[in-house]
């Protein structure tokens, strides 16, 4: 195990971070703050309470999901596409380090950063709405796991691109949607029966729910679902990473 | 002849496409030695080095490195490899010696801030250090790229057109560097469209062209077996035009009238030049002086190259 290379990946990328860090913090907080501003204070003040929680504080868990997975993939699959444009890929290609241990570094970079940023909206949400967390432990563990694997299914997106416009395409079309639609802003419960079945499609709906159990201790599906979905994906974009190692696709011609 | 450090063995690689750019190549590279690619635009020197380095996928053959196989082995082949690309490969907002120092650690070297310093020194970067790498020169940057190529200490060491854009007494420096490395026992292969580069630091010449090796020699022997030479004889009379007893000789004359060339191949069982001698005498030219001169490494691969164009 090249555990040198991946601490050398980490700190290269949390570097850039740094580089960035006003706009890779501010830029997030200050969306949320709007959505708190626009959802929470407008419209919560005419829906009152969904499942016995004020809206403004319902929509905490959510707001920090929506961040988080669009923080991680856009992070992560940034981290590896740049080195693939600008070229310094061939150092990864030709370093004595294996295919996981390259996806570590960036991925534990990425996941880190978002974590980070999903923290600081938490405590930001302090300041607009009353908020209690039954389960701590659950809500971080939620939350680290939905970091990590949204940053692999990041990386890989950012091995696909071939341009910036594949890079935007998929946070844009599949995941802004599916986040919007799994529940983010409002309980499943609350919608017709027949969209309530088709949102059990939407994997978010599983993420948003058990992230939101962890505060509040209510759920739109049972919390074993919820683990069970986030892992099942985590292990499916592990598969899939292993597969473009294994095969070079669109990094070793 | 001491033991190959490096073996390519009927390497193949066939692009995506159909694009066949090295067809079973296969070399063998002694340890300490420097190797000089040659070839022109297209022959496949980039993607000879890209397979050994693992940035291509081969499509056939083996190659190892200080005898580990860089497709099963390839955490002990790769690390005893340094990669300088062709093209200047570099993160822009980077620092110079955070991305030597990041160089290092990806592989799996343990921090050395003394070594780095060494290096960058040798390379004249050190002053350089700490600002990032978009506000370098080109040449700087190609330097940069040796600094992160040497940061790992690599036993064999690719520099893929070192020179390009590198200015003359930079270059000079930089085959200093690159003598010095050997002096170090590391092996060296480089690509270089500058035959003069060839010719002054590499110990072997290996000619490549349409994803075929052409031919590997020793740079002293190919010179010598395939050298054309060429005498020039200095008139102390100008003549208007070469007498018809030496039109058998092929000579040239210049436009002053005063200088003949003669040009011999040292291969040849009788290089002529007794008789031509004897045979000016004869047409009554005076001899003032005699120079010859050995065709240069550039002319010999010019040749080599449409020979084997028109074969
Ligand atoms: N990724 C690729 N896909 C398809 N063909 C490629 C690819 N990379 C290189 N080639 C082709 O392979 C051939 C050899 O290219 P290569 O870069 O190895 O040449 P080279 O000898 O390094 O040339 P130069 O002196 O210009 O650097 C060229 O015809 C090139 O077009
Ligand atoms: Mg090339």
């Amino acid at each position: 195990m090249n555990l040198t290379a991946i601490a050398a990946i980490y700190r290269f990328e949390m570097a850039r971070t740094f580089r960035t860090l006003a706009q890779s913090v501010i830029s997030p907080v200050l969306s949320t703050s709007l959505y708190f501003i626009v959802f929470g204070t407008a419209i919560g003040s005419r829906i009152d309470q969904v499942e016995g929680v004020s809206y403004g504080a319902f929509i905490v868990p959510g707001l920090i999901m929506l961040t988080v997975l669009t923080q991680s993939i856009s992070n992560a699959s940034f981290g590896i596409y740049f080195p693939k444009f600008i070229g310094t890929v061939y150092e990864l290609l030709s370093a004595p380090a294996s295919f996981l241990e390259i996806t570590a570094g960036y991925v534990l970079a990425a996941a880190t950063k978002a974590l980070a940023i999903g923290l600081i909206i938490l405590g930001t949400a302090f300041f607009f709405v009353d908020l209690q967390i039954l389960h701590p432990v659950w809500m971080l563990t939620f939350l680290v796991l939905t970091c990590l694997s949204f940053s692999l299914f990041g990386f890989i997106i950012g091995i696909w691109a071939q341009n910036f416009e594949q890079l935007q395409l998929v946070p844009l079309l599949a995941v802004t949607p599916l986040v919007f639609l799994g529940g983010a802003f409002y309980s499943i419960s609350m919608l017709p029966a027949g969209w309530q079945a088709v949102s059990l499609f939407n994997p978010v709906v599983y993420l948003v729910s058990g992230f939101r159990w962890s505060f509040f201790g209510t759920a739109d599906v049972a919390l074993g679902w919820s683990i069970l979905a986030i892992c099942g994906f985590l292990v499916a974009c592990l598969a899939a990473i292993g597969w473009i190692f294994r095969t070079g696709w669109r990094l070793r011609p | 002849m001491p033991q190959p450090i490096l073996t390519v063995d009927r390497l193949e690689k066939t692009y995506e496409g159909g694009f066949r750019a090295l067809d079973a190549v296969s070399l063998d590279i002694h340890a300490g030695e420097i190797l000089a690619l040659l070839g022109p635009n297209g022959a496949g020197k980039t993607t000879l080095i890209s397979a050994i380095c693992g940035l291509v996928q081969p499509t056939g053959g083996k190659v190892t490195v200080g005898g580990h196989d860089t497709v099963t082995a390839y955490r002990a082949a790769r690390s005893l490899i340094g990669l300088v690309p062709q093209e200047i490969n570099l993160e822009p907002f980077e620092k110079v010696i955070n991305t030597v120092r990041f160089s290092r650690g990806l592989f799996g070297k343990p921090r050395d801030d003394a070594f780095l310093e060494k290096i960058l020194r040798q390379l004249s970067l050190w002053e350089k250090r700490d600002q990032p790498i978009r506000s370098l020169s080109g040449g700087m940057k190609r330097r940069v790229l040796i600094a992160k190529a040497l940061s790992h200490e690599p036993r064999v060491l690719f520099l893929d057109e070192p020179s390009a854009g590198v200015d003359v007494e930079l270059r000079r420096d930089m085959w200093e560097v690159v003598r010095q490395l050997k002096e170090d026992g590391v092996t060296i292969i480089l690509t270089t469209h500058y035959i003069e580069e060839a010719e002054a630091m590499a110990d072997r010449i290996a000619v490549i062209n349409g994803g075929r090796i052409l031919l590997v020699e020793e740079k002293a022997a190919l010179m010598r077996r395939m050298g054309r030479k060429e005498m020039r004889i200095e008139l102390r009379e100008p003549v208007a035009r070469i007498p018809a007893a030496l039109e058998d000789f092929g000579l040239t004359l210049d436009g002053t009238g005063a200088r003949l060339t003669y040009g011999y191949d040292t291969r040849a069982d009788r290089t002529g030049i007794v008789r031509l001698l004897t045979a000016l005498q004869e047409a009554g030219l005076q001899v003032a002086d005699v120079e010859t001169k050995q065709s240069s490494l550039e002319e010999i691969f010019v040749g080599l190259v449409k020979e084997g164009a028109e074969a």
